[in-house]
């Protein structure tokens, strides 16, 4: 067994970013992975930059949790300066800027998204190599290969916010049915010109896909409610 | 060959020689001497009114026990403290700095320090070092807005959790955690499940043995509970004890040498006594 738990700490993960009608949807699970061992199954993945803007976060967590703090502190000196909230699209560019300056230190691909007034509701891309691409939906993390096809096939312009929300926790959880990296809860961060709206779905409240069992929760509730016969393998 | 005007050295520069020898040693499998680590379980749980650390006491170098009685709970402020793995010298040198650090900044600023303060400190050192600092933290402490618990590992990434192991026991102390943890636990019940997280690690990891440390932060108290279990007690105990008077060791035979005459006078001829 060689769980590698020296390996540094990152996020095998999914992360997604969708525009809708009027705002974005963000959504991410909540693993930590040193080498083979879960280090946090409850992680925060979209971290907060400034009141309408959040970031999704994949790859290094010490890289990544970097980047975000120097941002936060960027946005906020702007904030005062300015005497206004700062853009999504400033907010991104600060990101870019960090991560293609330092591209041959940092491992982190983010999803920026947020509101505000003069552009509405954005969702920008900033993979590994620290460029910009401004999508209406975004996917990331290892995770993400497996939902390629799935959002070409779903995604649709004009949604509404709840069905965003519903596309944006169904895909999480496509994931972490087949992306070993990826599992625990899906977190949503809902963001338009009302405000911030945050939501958990817990591991055993998500949909069940191909092959996956009711939860139990003991050997004897799974011999109680099945007939007495040989097990199936 | 015209000879030099100014005296130099018969040879300049730097000597290799070492880098040639260290080559040929290392080809030969000789492998440099391990730092000292601490193959360690340490953890940490939030509970109803502050946050209880815990460590067991175990410092080893490569497979060899060099401590059996080490301290892991470090102290960062009166109200903040941090248990520590990895390399000791690591562990003890990132703490000691922060704490001098908290310090000063407690002096400038005439308050009680925060515990995130304390984080941002650690994360970012670590960060800039690239994980070359093996230090992996449980940092624990209760300030003006409540308890909080944070892991800290060698790249510098940090989490915050309502209770966390780290260390090469961190898997064994965590299967009690998960399964035995509740919110708004009492102050015995978390000393409770922290010792028994401890001591799942000391007898189930190679890396963590001997006695079990805790230490108890609430809003206005800290207790350092040091040696608060001692699961390996001496097995080998004399029941004579190992301290003896004077004069108790037992004569079993004497034997008395008579020293023989080693001088032998010669006679010089021609040889006259010196004279003044």
């Amino acid at each position: 067994m060689d769980l590698n738990l020296n390996a540094p700490h990152s996020m095998g993960t999914t992360i997604v970013g969708v525009t809708y009608d009027g705002g974005v949807v963000l959504g991410a699970d909540s693993r930590t992975s040193t080498g083979m061992y879960v280090a946090n199954r409850a992680s925060d993945k979209i971290t907060q930059l400034t009141d309408n803007v959040y970031l999704c976060r994949s790859g290094s967590a010490a890289d990544s949790q970097v980047v975000s703090d120097y941002v936060r502190h960027f946005l906020h000196q702007q904030t005062i300066q300015q005497g206004q909230p700062a853009t999504t699209k400033v907010a991104a560019n600060l990101i870019r800027l960090l991560a293609y300056g330092n591209k041959n230190s940092l491992q982190t691909g983010m999803i920026v998204g947020g509101w505000d007034k003069y552009e509405g509701g954005k969702i920008y891309g900033v993979p590994l190599g620290g460029t910009i691409v401004e999508q209406p939906f975004a996917i990331g993390g290892s995770g993400s290969s497996y939902l390629y096809g799935f959002f070409d096939q779903a995604w649709r312009d004009g949604m509404t916010k709840d069905e965003a929300e519903k596309l944006v926790v169904k895909a999480v959880s496509l994931a972490i049915a087949r992306d070993g990296a990826s599992g625990g809860v899906v977190r949503t961060v809902i963001i338009n010109s009302e405000g911030v709206t945050r939501n958990f779905y817990a591991g055993d409240t998500l949909p069940l896909w191909h092959e996956e069992l009711e939860p139990q929760n003991s050997l004897l509730d799974i011999l109680a409610s099945a007939p007495a016969e040989p097990m199936r393998i | 060959m015209a000879q030099s005007a100014i005296e130099v050295p018969p040879k300049g520069g730097f000597n290799f020689d070492l880098c040639v020898r260290n080559d040929m040693l290392t080809k030969k499998g000789v492998q440099l001497p391990s730092y000292r680590k601490t193959g360690t379980t340490i953890v940490g749980l939030v509970y109803k009114d502050g946050v209880v650390l815990g460590a067991d006491t175990r410092a080893t170098e490569g497979p060899i026990v060099c401590d059996k009685n080490c301290e892991k709970i470090h102290y960062m402020a009166p109200n903040i403290y941090c248990c520590g793995a990895g390399t000791a010298a690591d562990t003890e040198a990132v703490t000691d700095m922060v704490s001098s650090q908290l310090n000063l900044h407690r002096y400038a600023t005439g308050r009680q320090s925060r515990v995130v303060t304390a984080l941002t400190l650690l994360k970012t050192h670590l960060f800039s070092y690239q994980g070359h600092v093996s230090a992996a933290l449980v940092l624990g402490g209760v300030d003006v807005t409540g308890p909080h618990l944070h892991t800290i590992y060698p790249h510098g990434s940090t989490d915050s959790l309502p209770y966390a192991t780290m260390g090469s026991g961190s898997l064994a102390a965590m299967a009690m955690f998960e399964s035995q943890y509740r919110e708004g636990m009492t102050r015995e019940e978390g000393i409770h499940l922290v010792s028994e997280a401890i001591r799942s690690g000391i007898f189930n990891d190679l890396g963590s043995g001997s006695n079990v440390d805790v230490c108890v932060i609430t809003k206005d108290k800290t207790e350092y509970l040091r040696n608060h279990m001692l699961p390996n007690p001496r097995t080998y105990v004399s029941t004579r004890g190992f301290s003896f008077a004077k004069g108790q060791t037992e004569v079993l035979s004497t034997k008395i040498k008579q020293l023989r005459e080693r001088v032998v006078e010669v006679a010089v001829e021609g040889a006259d006594a010196m004279e003044e």
